[in-house]
């Protein structure tokens, strides 16, 4: 299998300047001391992809991806280092650059499909395919300042899945049009991996990589982090995210009782204090695979300990605990009275644990709040919201919220 | 780890099957060799063929004549020429709108191809940031527009000559051809050079603006070569050294040569002396040398373009 993308030791360096002198008066006022700072975009990138492959690459938001990208397509060219292409390739960075306003659809898709490198034969072979797949028909002949935005990236997208690359590089575009138009763009990405044509996807959004990439590179910082099958490189994605400290809400540092110190903020909305006698005095996540790790993989238990300090006795108490998704969903909430257990508080300190033994959910950052209550009743001595928050990264292939046990038997039917 | 290439669906032209060891293998690094970029540029010929079509779809869209106006904007440019120095400035050459229209032919080809070339990267910015073409061809697509308008304005030409019933000199036909050429070669040569420096310097549009000003008036195009004053020898070697001097010296050679013979007798009577003196060998060396300082310049305009090539996505 030869290698449709040859990556060698790339490096690409750009000039920040801190202000861009393009006249000739700034430049000679400012001529020898043009203030800039080199930064590198992408440091030795080796990278190899062989015909057919689908990779993806991930990386936050200045990480260099979208150069790398540009340097695969010869829109930047590398400051040391060379890449090697094999095939034709298109390049979808923005879907209809180069859409002239004045002109109609029928023009643009030429001059468009002509910029990507098709000659004119191939453009009139597939136009009605080009037409029919960005469902524009009865406009073809409109000038496209008229379109709609749905309409010019559907032109743009359909342009340039119709070139039939050997090479197909993608930066973030998958999700134009309505879900319907999505829809349809997946499948021709499917279907192009059918082929056997080679894609390159850039983007930051992890279940489509794991939906559709055979190997995912990382990246940070302009240097490739990792290169391996999707579920691992999302999770060396989100180590790294954690590891800089970039992740959304970073758990805090490890230490080798694999618990989460939870620093009760006096400044923030909790806890509420309802009762005197029962106060919070520390909250932490038990993760079973630290230190090492600040992550649960999907079908782990976790341990949530929560400290009371007990002034005086309370009888019947019910410890609660609701578990929310990343976009605020409650995912679960129960407390001890509702499994039948019942408690009573006696003054001093005491620990409650919360104890999931399996969690069955995939990919995400979920949050955990905890609380004291009358058993029964909606009288909350304390609580803490959130008591903390954990991350569940799924090596596997599978997408959505949870996991559920799942078999695929296939029987060979007996005929009549 | 890797997929299995499997057969195409009947997908695609044939010419890309499946077939993988035998693609063409592409390059990119930080230095291309120059016969690589050529043989690109030669590649996207037709892509060059869709963006004068779009210039020309573009420019006079929405407006009420359209497309006429590619045809009344040069007429009454040579209307005003024409008034300005035959009425104002009392010009008695015999049949200057023909002689005008001679020069100014050679000289919008050259003029329009510039203007609109030195700040055609920046107003192309989108494309040169998002797609991999061969960029060179964006301000060889002005020269190419500049060339569709030459043909119009030679249509209208060909109604001036009739009108004036003056022939062209047939015997110097090859040599307009060959002046055409020349015109084009120098236009493209300056373009890409000009469109390049313009990135990096974006004084390089106003300040061709104005050069070509000046420009119009040192070749004879409103003005007699025979009238031309400057006696000193380093002057005069400096003045002949234009090369436009030289293409639109030989359109009016044959455009206008039938009017007045060089250096005969005037059709109208009196003695005028027009053109040069020259015999034909010597107009075919001047053009032949412009022709050959054209192709020096385009390959100067295709390093100097590949150079600077790699770094105009962040540029811009």
């Amino acid at each position: 299998m030869s290698l449709a993308i040859d990556v060698q030791s790339v490096s690409k360096r750009f000039r920040l300047y801190k202000e861009k002198y393009t006249s000739l008066k700034e430049r000679i006022v400012h001529a020898g001391k043009v203030p800039f700072e080199e930064f590198w975009a992408l440091r030795d990138v080796e990278l190899e992809i062989p015909q057919g492959e689908t990779l993806g690459i991930l990386g936050r938001n200045g990480s260099g991806k979208s150069t790398l990208l540009k340097c695969m397509a010869g829109i930047l060219q590398p400051t040391s280092g060379q890449i090697l292409l094999r095939g034709h390739l298109a390049a979808m960075l923005e879907l209809g650059a180069g859409f002239q306003p004045e002109m109609s659809g029928r023009d643009n898709i030429f001059l468009n499909a002509s910029l990507l490198g098709l000659s004119k034969k191939q453009i009139e072979k597939s136009f009605d395919e080009i037409v029919a797949f960005a469902e524009l028909e009865p406009f073809i002949d409109n000038q496209v300042r008229f379109y709609s935005s749905g309409m010019y990236v559907r032109l743009g997208f359909a342009v340039a899945v119709n070139v039939h690359p050997d090479i197909l590089l993608v930066d973030e575009v998958l999700a134009v049009g309505d879900e319907r138009f999505q829809q349809k763009c997946m499948e021709r990405i499917q279907q192009f991996k059918q082929e056997g044509r080679t894609i390159v996807v850039v983007s930051h959004a992890a279940d489509v990589m794991r939906q559709i990439c055979d190997r995912v590179a990382v990246i940070d910082a302009g240097a490739l982090i990792s290169v391996a099958a999707p579920g691992e490189a999302i999770r060396a994605f989100r180590d790294r995210l954690i590891e800089t400290g970039d992740a959304a809400t970073p758990l805090p540092a490890v230490e080798e009782t694999g618990a989460v110190p939870l620093v009760v903020d006096p400044t923030g909305p909790v806890p509420v204090v309802a009762d005197r006698r029962v106060a919070i005095t520390g909250c932490r996540l038990e993760l079973p695979g630290a230190p090492e790790r600040a992550h649960v993989f999907p079908g782990e238990g976790i341990t949530i300990a929560l400290d009371l300090r007990v002034r005086a006795r309370v009888p019947n108490v019910a410890f609660g605990c609701a578990v929310f998704s990343d976009n605020g969903h409650l995912l679960f909430d129960c407390d001890s009275t509702m499994i039948g257990e019942r408690h009573d508080l006696e003054p001093g300190p005491s620990t409650v644990l919360f104890e999931f033994t399996e969690l069955p959910l995939l990919d995400g950052r979920y949050t955990v709040n905890v609380r004291v209550q009358e058993a029964g009743a909606g009288t909350v001595y304390a609580r803490q919201e959130p008591a903390g928050t954990f991350e569940v990264v799924n090596p596997g292939r599978a997408t959505g919220l949870v996991t559920l046990p799942f078999r695929v038997n296939l029987k060979p039917q007996q005929l009549g | 780890m890797t997929a299995v290439a499997k057969p195409g669906l009947g997908y695609g032209p044939p010419e890309q099957e499946m077939d993988r060891e035998d693609l063409p293998q592409r390059v990119v690094s930080a230095k291309v060799p120059l016969g690589k970029r050529l043989v690109a540029l030669w590649a996207s010929r037709e892509l060059l063929g869709f963006l004068v079509r779009k210039e020309l779809k573009v420019r006079y869209k929405n407006s009420v004549l359209g497309f006429v106006w590619s045809f009344l904007n040069p007429a009454l440019v040579l209307l005003i020429y024409y008034v300005v120095f035959k009425y104002f400035l009392h010009n008695t050459q015999p049949d200057f709108a023909l002689y005008l229209f001679a020069g100014l032919l050679a000289w919008n080809l050259f003029n329009n191809s510039l203007l609109s070339a030195s700040g055609v990267l920046v107003s192309h910015a989108g494309i040169v940031k998002k797609v991999a073409f061969s960029r060179e061809i964006l301000a060889l697509a002005q020269v190419g527009t500049a060339i569709c308008y030459f043909f119009f304005q030679t249509c209208i030409l060909v109604v001036f000559l009739a009108g004036f019933q003056v022939l062209p000199d047939f015997t110097y036909v090859p040599l307009l051809l060959l002046a055409f050429v020349a015109d084009v070669i120098l236009s493209a040569g300056l373009a890409v050079f000009l469109s390049a420096v313009n990135v990096y310097l974006r004084d390089v549009q106003h300040f061709v603006e104005v050069l070509l000003v000046a420009l119009f008036f040192s070749p004879p195009i409103v003005y007699a070569f025979h009238g031309v004053g400057l006696t000193k020898f380093h002057l005069r070697m400096f003045y002949e050294a234009n090369p436009l001097l030289w293409i639109v010296l030989a359109f009016q050679r044959c455009l206008y040569g039938n009017v007045v013979p060089p250096g005969g007798k005037a059709v109208t009577g009196g003695t005028l002396f027009v053109m040069p003196r020259w015999g034909m060998g010597t107009y075919y060396i001047g053009v032949g040398a412009v022709i050959v300082g054209g192709l020096l310049i385009c390959l100067f305009a295709m390093i100097v373009f590949g150079r600077v090539e790699g770094n105009f996505a962040e540029e811009l």
